[in-house]
């Protein structure tokens, strides 16, 4: 039974409420940090944590925090990115369903820690419900004093507000996300400047995850050095997985960093298996990173056991490996498509495409039309290498990395299950029954590894 | 200063000066050196926060400064990165760079519907000079491209929006140059458009630069239109007392008449002076103008008499070829 | 594809557009979280409370009241109305079933819960059924994917979804005399 460091109390009577999230020990950190500690040592301690961006990046969070510009009479703002719509992901649901306050909690330490007065949570415009969770965690901590002017007689003054978005996955990207608080489309903005130095209303700002803002709370209550002995080298600490797919258990899971994939998968305690069928395929961290096949999800191209943490799960590069980004797992059964799944995931980049830049505009479209004409039986081989071709085509050369998380997954599909692709050119009356591998699994090839 | 090197030119130039802005410097400095200035569908140097969003003018870092910790080399948008000293830049010496402005170039082409023959843009459009310079020669786009019904915005504009390329260029001259935009890009992705939205006029003033400003023939002159083909006409700078501009132009003649009046375009095909709309509308009478001499037009790649020649690209062979091997390729469609 | 512009005019629709006295308070709440001269933040929240007072859809004379009351250009407010996903800029039935259709849901049967929905509302996801009770959407990752396939209606989420919980689901709907919105406490 790994430690739980963000979902300890999720389930206890009134854990959702002020009075049962401060009888299980809420709002320590706040005490701990206004009182006892400086800004800086605050920063401190979540540099030593190792802590990295839980969104799908995995930057170092205090590295991030200490890029912040602090210009004398700028104000500074936090921003929480709770704009979670990376497919495959519902963990910050969870939490801020669960145990909103932890969330409110960390962003009062943390704005602590960057002389940030006021901060914003940017919630999905799907995640209404929570907007108003939220909104009832904020007004009973703010009643309580744990928001507002002179907090705990530190004279430090801090007040959230909560933004709702209305429908856009590109809002999730840093920039675009501060465009739609400031009421505009959510058009990626071209960096360099990056947030820390100019953000929101053109002010220096940080922008994290749900997930990141509270895990601040356990680094602060036990110290950064505690945090950091949970995990493996560079992945320290635990992580939310969401977990979907064609597994017995799906639902929310912290892990310690570190867990094998396997067991992961495998155990009762987590996914319990594949659901009736053989496994096919995983997609570990949201539908943006590179879909891996059974074997290569199981055991990294140097046949050692492949981890839940960052370094293991993208060992061997894009070749045999993958990411851990947001956490989104997902898994496929044998029953399952991989054209009609890299259709699938291409037609939602294709949705999502702000316009902006051309090459993932007219790129993701373009993709998308290939792969339906593949997956309904008008392919032909030759759309293969287009195919090929156009993800190449987009892939580093857009403003966001919206363009990248639309080519990865096509090229992954590409690189692990070519023989399906080829396949579906081949015998285009059978694919023309969705769901043409249900009775007769494709069986693939597989590849011989290098390691 | 810092130092730049591009296409192993190098130049020194003031800090925050952009890539492509060094390259311009060089290009300036000794005509014979242009090549290594990128093309640009979108960015337009008067007009602020315009730029990195047609990916045109991507170069290759491939040697970042000392002081830059970000892994190089790396594609990036050379009209919004600015130089740092002792960085290293290829435009036309690095083969995967063309490959990538291929690229660029043929999603910007896959939707567009290549209606030059009926377009009032053609011979002057950069979107013509890029897909000659850069496209395939045949479009492997095999599907239904997105089209629009053209519509009048006013009594003087046309918009194509089939040929809109998204520079968003149009917008920032509204949101810049004149004091009511009612028009801008609605809808996400690629059915992302320019519009008014409801029925609307667009007019005002300066509104007539959006004309000028657009790199295709998405925003048209209807005072212009089907007049003539620019390479029929005869332009000339002119100049007139305006309240309102500079009152600085270029007529586009037939004869003594006056077909056309137009901002004046410097070398990057940049308006030097935004001119108003009674300059380029209500004074097609050659007498209300002082002519001032022939307009010099820089033909850079698309020549008349039923003649095509690339000075361009064979200028960046000459120069590159050694190098490049691959270059040689770039005249072969892709497949 | 083909022509996507379409010849829209302020007489669209319904009756001229006017917020209710609670709605305006509401804004004036949502308006007062920014800094002085940043009122156009409060557009995303203020387009979904007029959308919930106009039947569900934003009109032009909807979102032209928006844009007077944060005091910006009607373009402005059409540019950003037409980004988003969630803002319907036609008319829609009384209830908007939104099912997710994203990869974790395809393979959980997101597809045999549309096909369903299909068949028993008679209708094509984006069509309104004739009676106006029912408009069915097909949306991409609603964050919902441990509980597979599923659907949004209004601020609600319906998941675990079968076809036998979808007509349940829709037979209690047919009998809801109001509207669910996204707004809805």
């Amino acid at each position: 039974m790994g430690r739980k460091l963000l979902l300890e109390h999720v389930g206890k009577p009134g854990i959702q409420g002020l009075e049962g999230y401060r009888a299980n020990g809420g709002y320590r950190s706040v005490e701990k940090a206004l009182r006892t500690l400086t800004p800086e040592a605050v920063l401190e301690e979540v540099k030593k944590s190792g802590l990295r961006g839980r969104g799908g990046a995995g930057f170092p969070t205090g590295m991030k925090w200490s890029f912040m510009a602090k210009p004398p009479g700028v104000p500074r703002y936090l921003v929480v990115n709770a704009d979670e719509s990376e497919p495959g992901t519902f963990k910050d649901r969870y939490l801020m369903e669960r145990i909103p306050h932890l969330l409110v909690e960390g962003m009062i330490t943390a704005s602590f820690a960057l002389g940030a007065n006021v901060s914003y949570i940017y919630i999905r415009g799907e995640y209404f419900y929570i907007h108003r969770i939220l909104e009832r965690a904020i007004g009973e901590a703010r009643a309580a004093g744990w928001l507002g002017k002179n907090i705990l007689g530190s004279g430090f003054d801090h007040e959230i507000h909560v933004q709702i978005g209305a429908g856009a996955y590109i809002c999730g990207e840093e920039t675009a996300l501060l465009e739609s608080l400031e009421g505009k489309r959510g058009n990626p903005r071209i960096k360099p400047p990056f947030p820390a130095v100019k953000g929101l209303y053109d002010c220096p700002t940080v922008v994290n995850n749900v997930e990141t803002i509270a895990a601040v709370v356990p680094i602060i209550n036990d110290g950064g050095e505690e945090y950091a002995k949970i995990g493996v080298g560079k992945s320290t600490g635990t992580k939310l997985i969401s977990a979907g797919g064609n597994i017995k258990r799906p639902g929310v899971y912290e892990i310690e960093l570190g867990l094998p994939c396997e067991e992961f998968l495998n155990s009762d305690e987590w996914c319990g298996g594949v659901e009736g069928r053989a496994l096919k395929a995983v997609v570990p961290g949201g539908s943006s990173v590179p879909i891996v096949p059974a074997e290569l999800f199981f055991k990294t191209a140097k046949f050692e056991p492949r981890l839940m943490t960052y370094e293991s799960l993208a060992d061997g590069g894009f070749q045999t490996g993958t990411m851990l980004g947001s956490g989104g797992f997902y898994a496929y059964n044998d029953a399952q498509c991989i054209v009609r799944s890299t259709w699938n995931h291409t037609r939602f980049y294709h949705h999502e495409s702000c316009g902006q830049c051309s090459p993932c505009r007219e790129g993701t479209g373009w993709m998308e039309k290939v792969l339906h004409r593949l997956e309904h039986g008008h392919g032909r081989m030759d759309d293969i290498d287009l195919l090929w071709d156009i993800q190449k085509r987009i892939e580093g050369n857009t403003i966001c990395p919206l363009g990248d998380a639309a080519a990865w997954p096509v090229a992954s599909a590409i690189r692990h299950f070519r023989d399906e692709f080829e396949f579906h050119a081949t015998h285009p009356t059978k694919v023309k029954d969705p769901k043409h591998f249900e009775k007769e699994p494709f069986v693939r090839k597989p590849k011989p590894v290098e390691a | 200063m810092p130092k730049v090197t591009i296409d192993n030119i190098e130049i020194e130039v003031p800090e925050g000066t952009t890539i492509l802005q060094a390259a311009r410097l060089i290009g300036e400095r000794n005509a014979a050196d242009r090549h290594v200035v990128p093309p640009t569908m979108c960015y337009y140097s008067s007009l602020k926060t315009s730029g990195g969003y047609c990916r045109t003018c991507i170069v290759k870092v491939t040697k970042g400064s000392d002081k830059d910790p970000r892994p190089m080399p790396k594609p990036v948008a050379s009209c919004r990165t600015n130089v740092m000293d002792g960085m290293v830049v290829a435009n036309t010496t690095d083969a995967d760079l063309l490959d990538a402005r291929r690229a660029v170039t043929e999603f910007l082409l896959i939707n567009h519907p290549l209606d030059c023959p009926i377009c009032d843009q053609a011979g002057e459009c950069h979107l013509q000079d890029l897909g000659y310079e850069h496209g395939l020669e045949a479009s492997r786009y095999q599907f239904e491209r997105r089209t629009f019904d053209p519509i009048d915005i006013g009594t003087t504009i046309k918009l194509h929006m089939n040929r809109c390329i998204l520079c968003y260029r149009c917008v920032k001259v509204a949101d810049q140059l004149t004091d009511g935009r009612v028009h801008g890009v609605i809808n996400r992705g690629d059915v992302s458009e320019i519009s008014t939205y409801i029925q609307n006029v667009v007019e005002n003033d300066f509104s007539g630069n959006v004309i000028d400003v657009c790199p295709v023939g998405a925003l048209t002159d209807r005072t212009f239109r089907f007049a003539s083909r620019v390479w029929f006409t005869n332009p000339v700078d002119a100049h007139r007392d305006c309240p309102k501009c500079s009152g600085k132009a270029v007529l586009w003649l037939k004869g003594q008449e006056v077909l056309r009046v137009t901002g004046r375009k410097d070398q990057w095909g940049e308006v030097e002076d935004f001119i108003c709309n009674e300059c380029r509308f209500e004074h097609k009478d050659l007498k209300a103008w002082t002519v001032e001499g022939p307009r010099k037009i820089d033909r850079h790649s698309v020549i008349g008499q039923g003649h095509y020649e690339l000075k361009r690209q064979q200028r960046m062979l000459e120069s590159a070829a050694p190098n490049v091997p691959e270059l040689n390729k770039a005249k072969q469609p892709d497949r | 594809m083909g022509a996507t512009i379409k010849a829209i005019t302020r007489t669209e629709g319904t009756a001229p557009f006017a917020f209710s006295e609670s709605a305006l308070a509401e804004c004036r709440t949502i308006i007062a979280r920014y800094p002085e001269g940043r009122g156009k933040s409060a557009l995303l929240p203020i387009l979904h409370i007029a959308q919930a007072e106009n039947d569900g859809w934003l009109s032009v004379d909807a979102m032209d009241a928006v844009a007077q009351l944060l005091g910006l250009r009607h373009i402005e407010v059409y540019e950003v109305a037409s980004f988003y996903s969630m803002f319907n800029l036609h008319p829609v039935g009384r209830h908007v079933l939104e099912v997710c259709q994203t990869t974790p849901c395809m393979l959980r049967g997101s597809d045999d819960i549309v096909a369903h929905v299909e068949k028993r509302l008679g209708i094509h996801a984006g069509e309104t059924t004739k009676d106006g009770l029912f408009t069915l959407k097909t949306v991409e990752c609603l964050g919902s994917c441990g509980t597979a396939p599923m659907l949004q209606c209004g601020a609600k989420y319906h998941e675990d979804l079968t076809p036998a919980k979808v007509d349940a689901l829709i037979e209690t709907l047919r009998n809801e005399p109001t509207r669910n919105n996204y707004t809805d406490r």
